[in-house]
């Protein structure tokens, strides 16, 4: 079993609301990404699949179809789009950096034809970094 | 009380991707221009993670001075400003960063004796990483 680690880079802004709570709820817990005019982030993605190493071709993954399919199914979804307003899963769910990694497997699940999703991880900043292993 | 420790390392080298049981075809198929005849190269970013118990007259897990020695005289001196393809572990096996990920780790395991071998991960680019734990999934 070999894991491959592919990264990518996005940016995007978003803003954290919810609204069942108060507005003065939602300042308290969120704080200043409350503000509804948004802020942005430079994200970095790290998809991880794994497989056996293919005897053949040397390779666990086709790295140029990986690509391919982050980039179609993640980048040009989100990369420079305000999540809130742009990305369907977040027209109903809060665009947290936990909510974010998660969106991110359900769209790369499916699509990854011959290698397995390990990991999905989302780095809103150098220093918060989520990770998700699918639904445990 | 056990621990794990992981120590980085660098090395360049270059390599072609290239079967000689596929066709012309095939091979530009599958490995586009990493099958460029005269190879390209990377610097190669190796992190060596081992673990075991800690010593409690030393606070280590096992001294840093040996593992680096093992790495230098066992991986860094054997890959370091080579080409991959002219090696005899890459004579039949193509030297994909997997392959050389899991040649990295048997070679680790042979030879050092002072701490378990948990995992080799091998950066090829800023982009990409391959990590092997002997056929053993990777811990959360």
């Amino acid at each position: 079993m070999v894991y491959l680690t592919r990264k990518a880079e996005f940016a995007a802004s978003h803003y954290y609301h919810n609204p069942d709570l108060t507005p003065e709820e939602n300042q308290r817990i969120f704080g200043k990404c409350n503000n509804p005019n948004g802020h942005g982030h430079n994200y970095t993605l790290e998809v991880t699949v794994k497989g056996e190493v293919d005897p053949r071709s040397g390779f666990v993954v086709d790295l140029k179809q990986l690509k391919e399919v982050m980039n179609r199914e993640v980048l040009d979804a989100m990369d420079h789009r305000f999540l809130n307003k742009e990305v369907p899963e977040f027209f109903t769910k809060i665009p947290t950096t936990e909510n974010l990694a998660i969106a991110v497997w359900q769209r790369l699940a499916s699509k990854l034809k011959s290698a397995h999703l390990h990991r999905v991880r989302v780095y809103e900043t150098p220093d918060l970094f989520v990770d998700f292993y699918g639904e445990e | 009380m056990k621990a794990h420790l992981t120590r980085r390392y660098l090395f360049s080298a270059s390599h072609r991707l290239h079967n000689d049981d596929m066709s012309v075809d095939e091979n530009q198929a599958t490995y586009g221009k990493c099958n460029n005849p005269h190879g390209h190269g990377h610097n190669y970013m190796l992190e060596v993670t081992v673990s075991g118990q800690v010593d409690q007259s030393t606070g280590m897990i096992c001294n840093l001075v040996d593992l680096d020695q093992c790495v230098e005289r066992e991986v860094l001196s054997r890959y370091h400003l080579e080409n991959l393809n002219t090696l005899q572990e890459f004579s039949k096996t193509v030297p994909t960063t997997e392959n050389l990920c899991i040649e990295i780790f048997e070679i680790l395991q042979r030879a050092f004796p002072y701490a378990h071998l948990d995992r080799v991960r091998l950066e090829e680019t800023m982009m990409n990483s391959f990590e092997y734990a002997g056929g053993a999934e990777v811990p959360h």
